[in-house]
C-alpha cells in the first residue's frame, strides 16, 4: 500500500501552474474552487450541456449560502479554496473493462481494508462497485444483474447510458439548493453509484459500495441514486474507509432514494473513517446528506453503524409522500477519543396512514461528544400517522457527552407521536461482573457495549452485523479506564 | 487453599477490616456471619478484588499465590467465583453467550479445549434443568428483568457451569423463598468436593440447615471474634450477636 501512496502522493505534489493538468499519469485537479473546477470535472466526464449547466447552477447558488452553524459541533473554518476537487488514480488505456486490467497495487489496498475483491464477490454474491478517489474502478457481477434488469454503475456511467434517468431523478430527492453541503456537492460531484431496479423486479444481491478516500487534501463528493420502480425491492450496504491523514479531509456526499409505489429500499452503512488521533489531529469531515422519498405503501430503511470521522454531520431522512408509506431509520454512533458527531433522522409524514420508527444508539468514549438531533413532522393531510422514537445513550468514563435533540411537528391532530430517550452508562457493577466472571475488561466493554446495541445490528444484513460487532470492538481498544 | 494474614482493607479511606485471619482447606465449607456492617461484603469483595476496596496491610494465600497481586480476571479464572449479593443487568447481552464467554474464558486459561456449540449447549441446559430454570431463561439478557430468586439462581448456574475452586457466596440466601433456597443449597452441595473450598456468607443460620458448613465464623469490627462449629450458628440464632460481644469485651 505504500508504494501506492507514495504514488498518489506524486500525483498530489506535482507541479500544476495551469491550475489543473490533463496529464492522464497525474490526474489530479491543483486546490482551488471556481466555475473553470466545475467546467473540468465536467469535461473530464464527459457530461452532456444539461448536466454541466445543472453543476454550474448549483455553483453560483451554492456561493451565495452560508456555511451552516447549528449543529452542535465545533472545528476551525474550512477553507474550499485549499481543497483539490478532482482526483482519479492513474491507470493505463481507457480504463479496466475486468479485475484484471486494474493496477494490481490498487486490488492490494482493498484487500488490506478487508474487501478482497474475487473472494468477496464469489463468496458473497455482493456485487461491489469500489470507489478508490473519485472514479469508480471496477465493478463486478454487472452482467448477473443485467439479466435481472437491474442497472448499477458508476453514476458518470449512467450519465452516459442511461441519461432519461438520470435527468428525472438526479437532485429530485436533495435539490442543490438544500443545504451548504448538498449544494457544494452538486457543483463538484465526481463520481458515486446508480442504482435502478425495474418494476416487480427483487435484485439477487445486496449490492455494495466501499468508497474510500486515499489522495491527500481530496475532498470526495460521491452523488448515490437510487431509484427502485413500482413494487421492487433492493438493499444496499456502503462501507467507507479512510488511511490516516494529518490533515482533516471533507467528505460532502449526497445520496438520494426513491421508492416509487409499493417498493422497498434498504440501505445499510457501515463507516469507520479515520477519526483523528487522540488529540483530534486529523480525521475526516464527513458532512453527509442522505434523503429518500417513499411513495405510496413504499418503504425505506436507513441503518447506519458509524465509528469514523472526526465529524459527522448526517441526518438520513425519508419523505413519506404516498399513503401507508413506512420510514425507519436504525443507528449506531460510537464516537471517542475527540470525535464529535451530530446525527440523526428527519421523518416527514406527508401521506394518510403513514408511519415511522427510528431507533438511535449513541456511545461516548473518552471526551468524544455525541448528539442525537431529529426532525419528526407531521403535516395536515397526514392522517393517522404514526412515530415511535427511541434515543439510547451510552457514557463510556466520564468526560464525554451525550445530547439530544428532538424535534416534533405536528399539523394533524389524528397523528400518534412517541419519543422515548435514556441515558446510561457502563458501569462499573456490569465490568466488574464479566471480569470476575473472567473475561478481559476491554471484552467486557464490547460485549456490554455490543448488547447496547443489538436491536440495531438486527436490522444489518447478517454478515455485516458481524463485522460491526467487530468494528466495535476494534474502535473500543484503548477505550476503557 | 486460602490464607488471610492480618488483613487490613479500607473503603473510601474507612477502615472496615481491621486485622483479620482466615485459614481454609480444600474440601472445607465455612460460614462468615456477624452483624451489618461487620465487614462479612467487604471481605468477598477483598477476595474478588473489587475496585474501591483497598488492602492497607495484611496478605492473602490462594493455592500457593499471592491473591493480591492478581487481577480481578486473572483471579476469576484461576477459580476465584463471587456469587454476587446484588447481580446487575447487562441488557442485550444474552445468558448464554455471557455464559459461553465466560466459560471460555476460564476454561481456556485452564488449558481445556473449548466447547463445542452443540456442548456448550447441553450443559448449558442441564445445568440450568438442575437448578429448575426455563431453558428460555438462556436466551434472555443477563439478568435483565429477572426476579430475585431467578437472579440468584443465575448466579449459581454461572458457578455449577465454571466449577471454580474457591466460590464466595455473598448473601446468596437473602431473599430466597423456602422453596429457592433448597434448590440454591443444592446447588451449592452438589458442587463441594475434596478439591474445592465455599465461603458462605450470611445472616441467618438457616441458609446452615441446608449447606452444612464446616466452621462458622463470626465477623465483628472487621475481626473474627469467633470460630466454632454448627453449633455456634444455631447458638447465635438464639442469642444474637449482643452477648458475643459482651463476652470478647
Amino acid at each position: 500500500m505504500s508504494k501506492n501512496l507514495g504514488q498518489l502522493d506524486r500525483m498530489v505534489h506535482g507541479a500544476y501552474e495551469a491550475g489543473w493538468t490533463t496529464d492522464i499519469e497525474s490526474d489530479t485537479l491543483a486546490p482551488g474552487l471556481n466555475e473553470d473546477t466545475v467546467r473540468f470535472i465536467s469535461a473530464r466526464k464527459q457530461e452532456p450541456e444539461w448536466l454541466l449547466q445543472w453543476r454550474l447552477k448549483a455553483f453560483r447558488h451554492w456561493q451565495t449560502m452560508v456555511h451552516p452553524e447549528w449543529a452542535h459541533v465545533h472545528y476551525p473554518p474550512i477553507d474550499y479554496q485549499s481543497i483539490s476537487y478532482y482526483s482519479a488514480p492513474r491507470r493505463p488505456g481507457e480504463g479496466p473493462q475486468s479485475l484484471d486490467e486494474v493496477d494490481p497495487e490498487l486490488l492490494r489496498t482493498y484487500e488490506k481494508l478487508g474487501i478482497p475483491l474475487h473472494e468477496r464477490a464469489a463468496l458473497a454474491g455482493v456485487a461491489v462497485d469500489a470507489v478508490f478517489d473519485s472514479v469508480s474502478v471496477v465493478t463486478t457481477f454487472k452482467d448477473k444483474l443485467a439479466e435481472a434488469g437491474v442497472i448499477f454503475c458508476p453514476i458518470s456511467e449512467a450519465v452516459r447510458e442511461h441519461p432519461e434517468l438520470i435527468r428525472k431523478y438526479l437532485g429530485s430527492v436533495v435539490p442543490f439548493r438544500d443545504n451548504f453541503f448538498a449544494g457544494l456537492n452538486s457543483a463538484v460531484f465526481s463520481d458515486g453509484s446508480f442504482v435502478y431496479v425495474p418494476k416487480g423486479v427483487r435484485c439477487p444481491m445486496e449490492l455494495s459500495t466501499y468508497f474510500r478516500i486515499n489522495a491527500r487534501n481530496t475532498g470526495q463528493f460521491e452523488r448515490t441514486l437510487i431509484v427502485a420502480d413500482e413494487g421492487s425491492h433492493v438493499s444496499y450496504l456502503e462501507g467507507c474507509t479512510a488511511p490516516q491523514r494529518d490533515e482533516n479531509q471533507l467528505h460532502a456526499a449526497v445520496v438520494e432514494l426513491i421508492a416509487l409505489k409499493g417498493a422497498e429500499i434498504k440501505y445499510s452503512t457501515v463507516q469507520n473513517w479515520y477519526p483523528g488521533d487522540a488529540e483530534g489531529r486529523g480525521g475526516i469531515y464527513n458532512f453527509v446528506t442522505k434523503r429518500g422519498i417513499a411513495h405510496e405503501n413504499a418503504k425505506i430503511s436507513w441503518t447506519q453503524v458509524e465509528t469514523g470521522s472526526a465529524i459527522t454531520w448526517k441526518y438520513p431522512s425519508v419523505i413519506l409522500q404516498g399513503d401507508n408509506a413506512v420510514g425507519e431509520f436504525y443507528s449506531v454512533a460510537l464516537t471517542r477519543g475527540m470525535q464529535q458527531a451530530d446525527t440523526g433522522t428527519k421523518m416527514v409524514h406527508v401521506g394518510r396512514n403513514t408511519r415511522s420508527t427510528i431507533v438511535s444508539k449513541g456511545i461516548s468514549a473518552m471526551r468524544a461528544e455525541n448528539s442525537y438531533r431529529g426532525l419528526v413532522h407531521i403535516g395536515a393531510g397526514a392522517e393517522n400517522a404514526r412515530n415511535h422514537t427511541q434515543c439510547d445513550s451510552l457514557l463510556i468514563g466520564d468526560r464525554c457527552g451525550a445530547h439530544t435533540f428532538p424535534y416534533i411537528e405536528s399539523r394533524n391532530p389524528s397523528a400518534t407521536v412517541e419519543h422515548e430517550a435514556t441515558t446510561s452508562k457502563v458501569g462499573d457493577d456490569q465490568l466488574f461482573l464479566c471480569r470476575q466472571r473472567g473475561l478481559d475488561p476491554e471484552k467486557a466493554v464490547s460485549m456490554i457495549v455490543n448488547g447496547f446495541c443489538k436491536q440495531v445490528f438486527r436490522e444489518l444484513p447478517m454478515e455485516f452485523a458481524v463485522e460491526a460487532g467487530k468494528l466495535l470492538e476494534v474502535s473500543l481498544e484503548g477505550a476503557v479506564g | 487453599m486460602l490464607k488471610i494474614t492480618n488483613l487490613h482493607a479500607t473503603v473510601a479511606d474507612t477502615p472496615i477490616l481491621k486485622g483479620l485471619n482466615l485459614e481454609i482447606n480444600a474440601g472445607e465449607v465455612h460460614a462468615i456471619m456477624g452483624p451489618n456492617g461487620s465487614g462479612k461484603s467487604t471481605l468477598a469483595a477483598v477476595l474478588a478484588g473489587r475496585d474501591g476496596y483497598e488492602v492497607t496491610a495484611g496478605s492473602i494465600e490462594y493455592l500457593g499465590r499471592d491473591l493480591l497481586a492478581l487481577a480481578v480476571e486473572e483471579r476469576a479464572r484461576a477459580g476465584v467465583f463471587l456469587a454476587f449479593q446484588y447481580p446487575v443487568e447487562i441488557p442485550g447481552v444474552s445468558n448464554m453467550e455471557f455464559l459461553r464467554a465466560s466459560l471460555e474464558a476460564v476454561r481456556s486459561h485452564r488449558g481445556e479445549p473449548n466447547l463445542s456449540a452443540v456442548e456448550f449447549m447441553k450443559l448449558a441446559r442441564a445445568t440450568s434443568a438442575q437448578l429448575q430454570l426455563d431453558p428460555e431463561f438462556l436466551k434472555r439478557g443477563v439478568n435483565e428483568g429477572f426476579s430475585g430468586g431467578e437472579k440468584k439462581r443465575n448466579e449459581i448456574l454461572q458457578m455449577l457451569l465454571l466449577q471454580p475452586n474457591l466460590a464466595i457466596l455473598d448473601e446468596t440466601d437473602s431473599g430466597l423463598d423456602i422453596d429457592a433456597l433448597q434448590v440454591v443449597a443444592d446447588g451449592v452441595n452438589a458442587l463441594r468436593s475434596p478439591e474445592r473450598a465455599i465461603i458462605m456468607v450470611t445472616h441467618y443460620q438457616r441458609l446452615l440447615d441446608y449447606v452444612v458448613p464446616d466452621q462458622v465464623h463470626v465477623l465483628a469490627d472487621g475481626r473474627i471474634l469467633r470460630s466454632g462449629g454448627r453449633e455456634l450458628a444455631l447458638e447465635l440464632e438464639a442469642k444474637g450477636y449482643g452477648w458475643l460481644r459482651d463476652d470478647a469485651a
